[in-house]
């Protein structure tokens, strides 16, 4: 392989690995803190829509962004009043959310921009652009602000769930909820702050596919990305940086799937575009029933905690 | 799902049954009111139209009930796994399979063997696929301990994955652009619902609904034999209702988790039978269209139980053909609009089950309480 070919891959792999990044590491701080979040593909179509709309209307960058996480949180907050407030299933919770999501953003389009759900391309001001122009034909330099933040999000969240005391909190409520309740700490408010910083990295990946990969919302245009994030999530076990490897493993997949269309390799022929698509998941699955390595979940996901009286 | 939606405190078996469900639909229907309000159209108007549109004439009560057969399949396929304490969340994939199942039973033996012997082979072959999707996962959940809701969603993909790869690579005859394999023969085609009333000499307007709404109402007829008339369906739902004690009484709850997911998955594989072999006539992408998620809302708005996710079917057909003809007639309004109300239904009558029910159950007790102090 030559050096402009293992370029381009570098490249489209981080464009690609950059939200669901963004995503894995959301659904990380919602699961370690015991609240299951099938509703990553859901707040991550809104909070496009959000960017989209609000980037058309405000012709502002920041006012966009802020726009994206705040739906996004609100989406979150809404799985918390059904989740967490309540003993509402927390799966059932993510599906409602994920068809609210697809079928309220197309809604809203149609009734607003009148373009079959799609919005108007926001303008290049308010489009994140690479951060150093003159590198723009570099693979690892000629990205934009969000593919770096998502980097360098992986050491922070690390760093916040491994070495703070909220962060020792956070996984505890995820493992045994009823002794960090026994320790005075209370269960919903610390569920509640990680369903919050969830929407906002759910919403800055929203974000990323309008303001920076599109120019402009198109319906459903999230395509299964929030479920692979979920996959990479499991995939990392629950771990950010592994999770980080995920993310960049699945997009490297990506990047090479669109590149071996219709190309025969030697040895084994014309590989299925459809087969390397599937690979991700196929990976999360065999990784799940522990056939390479295993994938140990937090104790208490997925269960309601009812406080004692 | 843990604990049956809704059936917190001790409610009187009518409000459980039928005031719930009501009222869980009341508020969906009022929050996506005031979504059409919010987009400038008369919430009335949208309502008549759907109503009109869904019942008002035969051919719409025929496309009514041609889209309440797929929910119904869909729908018992998340109820069955649900009384054995599994959430199948993937109905879209089984359901697909299942399509390819009673596809490749047709093209493969629809040209040489007549109707009554293809068509029941078609039905088979779409119950076995789906049950063999679903299956795998349930194995998985059973003896390695992956969590079934996760895997599902996973198999889904590689559903879809697998029938984009097969229809493109392998079906689509040469030079043929859409991405469709070729047309089935005759006898591989499921008689159509006018076709049939029509030999009887009824005349009936030409729709998509096809002899497997027959075969929908046989598979809740028969959903409920199951689950409460037999001694299989028992030891299914003892493991759903406490994994602990029925291991106690000596089921097996690994076996229960194969037996009710392959159960579900064999339902929602008979989606194939309405829409591949009732209506397409050949295999295509996207006949499951959100159906193995609409099943979801389906079997919560059911309350699990087979009389229940007849009526939630019927009532997700109407909005899915009402909608359809609200687009028609009220210009902005786009049939996302039935989704999202989809959405909303899922959302109050199974997330927020827990935020409404005790409310209603303080309502109507302490009017029941003071009808007595007055009486």
């Amino acid at each position: 392989m030559d050096e402009a070919l293992i370029g381009a891959l570098v490249a489209s792999t981080l464009r690609v690995a950059a939200p669901l990044i963004l995503c894995a590491l959301a659904g990380l701080l919602s699961e370690r803190a015991g609240v299951i979040d099938i509703g990553l593909e859901g707040k991550m179509l809104f909070a496009a829509f959000a960017a989209g709309t609000v980037g058309v209307w405000s012709g502002s960058t920041a006012v966009a962004l802020l726009a994206a996480m705040g739906v996004a949180v609100v989406l979150s907050w809404l799985h918390g009043l059904a989740c967490v407030s309540h003993q509402g299933d927390q799966v059932v919770s993510g599906v409602a959310i994920n068809i609210i999501a697809a079928g309220l953003t197309a809604v809203l389009g149609i009734a607003w921009f009148h373009q079959g759900g799609q919005t108007p391309p926001v303008s290049d001001a308010v489009r994140i652009q690479a951060v150093f122009p003159s590198m723009a034909d570099s693979a690892l330099f000629g990205h934009n602000a969000l593919v770096y933040l998502s980097l360098a999000l992986v050491p922070v969240v690390w760093w916040g769930v491994y070495r703070t005391r909220f962060g020792l909190r956070l996984r505890a409520v995820g493992e045994n909820p009823a002794m960090v309740d026994a320790a005075g700490v209370s269960v919903t408010r610390l569920r509640y702050a990680a369903l919050t910083l969830n929407g906002m990295l759910c919403g800055l990946a929203g974000a990323y596919l309008v303001l920076a990969q599109n120019a402009s919302f198109v319906p459903n245009m999230t395509a299964g990305r929030g479920f692979m994030a979920l996959a990479a999530m499991i995939f990392g076990q629950w771990h950010p940086v592994k999770a980080l490897w995920a993310c960049l493993l699945f997009g490297a997949l990506d990047a090479i799937a669109i590149r071996l269309q219709g190309v025969s390799l030697p040895m084994v022929g014309e590989v299925p575009v459809q087969a390397v698509q599937a690979l991700p998941y196929l990976l999360t699955v065999v990784l799940l029933a522990g056939f390479i390595g295993k994938s140990v979940a937090p104790r208490a996901l997925g269960q309601a905690y009812l406080k004692e009286r | 799902m843990s604990a049956s939606p809704g059936a917190t405190g001790p409610l009187p078996r009518w409000a459980d049954v039928a005031l719930m469900p009501a009222i869980n639909l009341l508020v969906a229907l009022v929050a996506a009111g005031v979504v059409v309000a919010l987009v400038g159209q008369s919430p009335w108007e949208v309502l008549s139209v759907l109503v009109r549109g869904a019942f008002g004439t035969p051919r719409g009560l025929s496309y009514t009930l041609y889209y309440a057969t797929t929910f119904t399949f869909t729908g018992l396929a998340v109820a069955v796994a649900f009384h054995g304490g599994l959430f199948n969340i993937g109905g879209e994939g089984q359901a697909i399979l299942g399509g390819l199942g009673t596809g490749l039973v047709a093209l493969w033996l629809g040209p040489h063997l007549p109707e009554v012997v293809v068509l029941p082979l078609m039905l088979v072959g779409g119950a076995l696929c789906g049950m063999v999707w679903a299956a795998v996962p349930a194995y998985l959940q059973a003896y390695r301990g992956s969590h079934v809701v996760i895997t599902t969603i996973m198999f889904n993909f590689l559903a879809s994955s697998l029938l984009v790869y097969l229809l493109v690579n392998k079906l689509k005859p040469p030079g043929s652009m859409s991405v469709e394999s070729q047309s089935f023969a005759a006898s591989a085609k499921l008689p159509a619902m006018h076709e049939m009333l029509g030999a009887l000499g009824i005349e009936w307007p030409s729709s998509p609904l096809n002899l497997s709404v027959v075969l929908a109402l046989l598979a809740a007829g028969a959903v409920y034999l199951f689950l409460w008339r037999s001694r299989a369906g028992y030891r299914l739902r003892a493991v759903g209702s406490s994994e602990g004690a029925a291991a106690y009484a000596g089921i097996g709850p690994k076996h229960q988790v194969l037996v009710a997911m392959g159960l579900s998955g064999a339902l929602a594989g008979l989606v194939g039978m309405n829409e591949i072999a009732g209506v397409a006539g050949r295999l295509q992408l996207d006949f499951v269209g959100g159906a193995g998620f609409t099943g979801i809302a389906v079997a919560l708005m059911g309350r699990n139980h087979p009389v229940g996710i007849l009526l939630a079917s019927l009532l997700f057909g109407a909005l899915f053909q009402g909608g359809a003809e609200v687009a028609f007639e009220v210009s902005g309004f786009s049939r996302d609009m039935v989704v999202t109300l989809q959405g909303f239904i899922v959302l109050f009558s199974g997330a927020m089950a827990y935020v409404i029910a005790p409310r209603v159950a303080r309502l109507v007790f302490g009017r029941m309480k003071q009808g007595a102090a007055h009486g």
